[in-house]
C-alpha cells in the first residue's frame, strides 16, 4: 500500500534526513529555534500589514515548523519536483505562518514577508500557489484542503511514486461537511500516504468550538471513518515529530494536535477576540519581547 | 408543434464522449475519470472495465469529487470529472472556483446530461444555470459540443489543453451538424454553418440543429438567416459575433439554459459594445413544469417555431 518512499530531494543532505539522524535533544533545539523565529516573523508581518489571523498563526506554528524543518521531503530549489511531499494548508487564513515558514525554509526571500497583504503583493491574505513557491492549493474557503489531499494521495498510489500528503486543518473548519466526504473516501481507500493534522485550539472565529458546534469526541469521529487517529501535544515539537514519522499502518492518519490559539504571547493565548485582531505597537513590542 | 429535426438520426453525445476518452486513455496513462456514483450515467462502464484503477469513484460527494480532481492534477494526472451537470456545477461550485479555476489545475469538468435532459425528473435535476454560473468564474473555459463529432474533437482537445475547462456533454439525442468531421471543433472558434445576410441565429449545444431547421423555414419565407454554432462559450469568438452583427443587422441567440448570464448574455455584451443591433435571447425562464425533454423544449419555445417567430419579430 502507498508505494515506496520517494527518493530524497536535493541530494543526500536533505533537511529531513539530517533531522532524522540527530539526537532528540538537538532536533528539538533546532525546531524550537525555528519556531521562535517564525513566531516573531508572524507578529512582525501582521504588524506591517495591519491585518492577519494572529491567533491561528501562532497555534499552527509548531506544526508547520516540524513538518517543513523535520519531516517533508521538499526542496526549495525545486519546489514543484514531481516526487515532493505535498503540504496543503487547508486553514488558508493562517497564511502568515505559512509564508514565514516558507521564508525561513528558503522557498521565498525573507524580505518579501514585509509585503504581506500589501497592494499587488504575491503574499495575499490567503495563499496562491501560482505566486508563492511551496504552496500546493489556493485555500481560504474552509473544507477544501482535505479533498485535494485525498486526490494527491490517490495520485501517489496510481503513479507508483511514494510522496506523502499532509493536510493541516483547523478544528473549527471540521464543521464543513466536505471534510467528512474526504475522510470517508480516504478511509475507504486506505490511503496511508495521507496524514491530516488538526490544529485543535478549540476556538473558532466567534466562540469555542464546543459551544458552537461540538467536535468531541474527535478521535472517535476520525476512527469511525477508517482513520488511525490520536492526540498529541501540539506544542511539543518532539511529540509532533514522532507523530508525523510513525510507521504507516495501512490507513490514513489523523494527528489531532492539541494547541493553544495565540501560543507564545500571553495576552493573545486562548482568547477568542484574537482570531484576527491586530496588535497595537505596544502590544507588538510586548509580543516580540515574550518571543525573544 | 414538436420539432425533431426530421429525417435524420439522433445521437446521445455521451457515447462519443466515452468512446473517445477510452481510446485516448489507452495511449495516455495520465487520463483518469472521477465520478460521483455516476459511472453508468456518464456512460463509463467501458472505461471502468478497461481501466479499473483509473476510475476514481468517490461516491455521492461532489465537493470531494472536485477537490480530489484538483489533487490528481497536482499529482500529474489529467482528470475528467464526469457527473450529472446540475450536481457537479451546483453542489461543487466553490470547489470549481477555488480548487480548479483559481488554483488553475488543468481538470476537465464534464457536465453530463445538462440542460433539461432529465426532463420529468424536474428542476432539481435540470442544469440550466450552469453556463451562467461558470461564465462568472475567471480562468475556466467553457465548451458545449453540438454533436458527436464535436464531442469527440472537444475531448481530444481537452486532453492536451492543460487548462481548467468545462465540457457540457449532451444526453438529449441530436442529429449531426458538423460538415467536416476532420475539423469538427476548434477551441475558441464559432463555426459558420449556414450563410445568410438578413440576420444571424447564434446557437449552442442541442439547439444548433434546431437553429438550422429554423433557418430552412425562414429561407422558404424569404429571410436568409446565418447560423453560427458557438461551441466555445468562453472565450467567445468575438470576431465572428461582431461580423455577424455588422453583416446581418440582427441576432437571435438560443440556448438550453437560463437567459440570465449564458450564451445570450455573452453575445449581447459583445454586440452592445462593438456593433449594436437588435437582439432576441431565447432560453429557459423560470423552473420547468413536468414533462419530458422534448416537451419542455417546445414549452419554452426552444424549437424551430420559436426561433422562426423570434427572427420574424426581429425583422419587423
Amino acid at each position: 500500500m502507498g508505494g515506496q518512499p520517494a527518493a530524497e530531494l536535493g541530494g543526500a543532505r536533505t533537511l529531513a534526513s539530517e533531522m532524522a539522524a540527530l539526537p532528540d535533544a538537538e532536533r528539538g533545539r533546532r525546531l524550537a529555534d525555528a519556531a521562535r523565529e517564525i513566531r516573531r516573523s508572524i507578529v512582525t508581518a501582521i504588524d506591517a500589514a495591519g491585518a492577519g489571523h494572529i491567533g491561528g498563526d501562532l497555534s499552527v506554528t509548531d506544526i508547520l515548523v516540524t513538518l517543513f524543518f523535520g519531516v517533508l521531503n521538499v526542496d526549495p530549489a525545486d519546489p514543484t519536483h514531481p516526487d515532493r511531499d505535498r503540504l496543503i494548508l487547508s486553514k488558508g487564513h493562517c497564511s502568515a505562518a505559512l509564508y514565514s515558514t516558507l521564508a525561513l525554509r528558503g522557498f521565498i526571500p525573507r524580505e518579501q514577508l514585509l509585503t504581506f497583504m500589501q497592494p499587488l503583493s504575491a503574499l495575499n491574505g490567503h495563499p496562491n500557489r501560482r505566486k508563492v513557491p511551496g504552496v500546493e492549493a489556493n485555500t481560504g474557503p474552509l473544507g477544501h484542503g482535505l479533498p485535494i489531499g485525498v486526490g494527491s494521495a490517490i495520485a501517489a498510489r496510481l503513479s507508483g511514486r511514494g510522496w506523502r500528503t499532509l493536510v493541516v486543518l483547523g478544528d473549527g473548519e471540521l464543521q464543513e461537511g466536505s471534510n467528512w466526504e474526504a475522510a470517508m473516501a480516504a478511509g475507504h481507500r486506505g490511503l496511508d500516504s495521507l496524514t491530516a493534522v488538526v490544529d485543535r485550539n478549540r476556538l473558532q472565529q466567534g466562540a469555542r468550538t464546543e459551544e458552537t458546534n461540538r467536535l468531541d469526541p474527535l478521535p472517535d469521529k476520525w476512527a469511525a471513518f477508517g482513520w488511525e487517529a490520536f492526540e498529541v501535544d501540539g506544542h511539543n515539537l518532539l511529540a509532533l515529530y514522532e507523530a508525523f514519522t510513525r510507521q504507516r499502518i495501512g490507513m490514513p492518519r489523523c494527528v489531532i494536535a492539541n494547541t493553544i490559539k495565540g501560543k507564545g504571547v500571553s495576552f493573545i493565548e486562548d482568547r477568542v477576540e484574537w482570531h484576527h485582531k491586530v496588535p497595537s505597537p505596544d502590544q507588538v513590542r510586548q509580543a516580540l519581547a515574550e518571543l525573544a | 408543434m414538436a420539432d425533431h429535426a426530421p429525417n435524420r438520426p439522433g445521437f446521445d453525445c455521451r457515447q462519443s464522449f466515452a468512446e473517445t476518452l477510452i481510446a485516448l486513455a489507452r495511449s495516455d496513462a495520465r487520463i483518469v475519470a472521477v465520478c460521483n456514483d455516476s459511472v453508468g450515467s456518464s456512460n463509463l462502464n467501458g472505461f471502468q472495465k478497461e481501466f479499473p484503477d483509473r476510475m476514481v469513484n468517490v461516491g455521492i460527494a461532489e465537493q470531494n469529487m472536485v477537490g480530489v480532481a484538483a489533487g490528481l492534477a497536482n499529482g500529474g494526472f489529467i482528470p475528467f470529472v464526469c457527473a450529472a451537470s446540475p450536481f457537479l456545477t451546483g453542489r461543487a461550485l466553490e470547489q470549481i472556483k477555488a480548487d480548479i479555476a483559481y488554483s488553475f489545475y488543468p481538470v476537465v469538468l464534464c457536465g453530463m446530461s445538462p440542460g433539461m435532459a432529465y426532463g420529468e425528473l424536474g428542476p432539481t435535476h435540470h442544469s440550466i444555470e450552469d453556463l451562467s454560473w461558470l461564465r462568472a468564474i475567471s480562468g475556466l473555459s467553457i465548451v458545449v459540443p453540438a454533436d458527436p463529432a464535436q464531442t469527440a474533437a472537444a475531448v481530444r482537445w481537452a486532453v492536451g489543453a492543460d487548462i481548467p475547462c468545462f465540457l457540457r456533454i449532451g444526453r438529449f439525442k441530436v442529429p449531426s451538424v458538423t460538415a467536416n468531421p476532420d475539423d469538427a471543433f476548434a477551441f475558441g472558434r464559432a463555426d459558420l454553418l449556414r450563410h445568410g445576410s438578413d440576420l444571424t441565429i447564434v446557437a449552442t449545444g442541442i439547439m444548433v440543429s434546431r437553429a438550422l431547421a429554423a433557418a430552412e423555414v425562414l429561407a422558404a419565407g424569404g429571410i436568409a438567416a446565418r447560423v453560427l454554432n458557438v461551441s466555445t462559450i468562453k472565450p467567445l469568438d468575438e470576431a465572428a459575433i461582431i461580423a455577424a452583427a455588422r453583416e446581418t443587422g440582427g441576432i437571435v441567440t438560443v440556448e438550453e439554459g437560463v437567459v440570465e448570464g449564458g450564451l445570450g448574455a455573452a453575445v449581447a455584451a459583445v454586440v452592445v459594445r462593438h456593433a449594436p443591433v437588435p437582439m432576441r435571447i431565447l432560453g429557459v425562464s423560470g423552473f420547468a413544469p413536468t414533462g419530458d425533454t422534448g416537451f419542455l423544449l417546445d414549452h419554452f419555445g426552444l424549437n424551430s417555431h420559436g426561433i422562426v417567430a423570434a427572427a420574424r419579430e426581429l425583422k419587423g
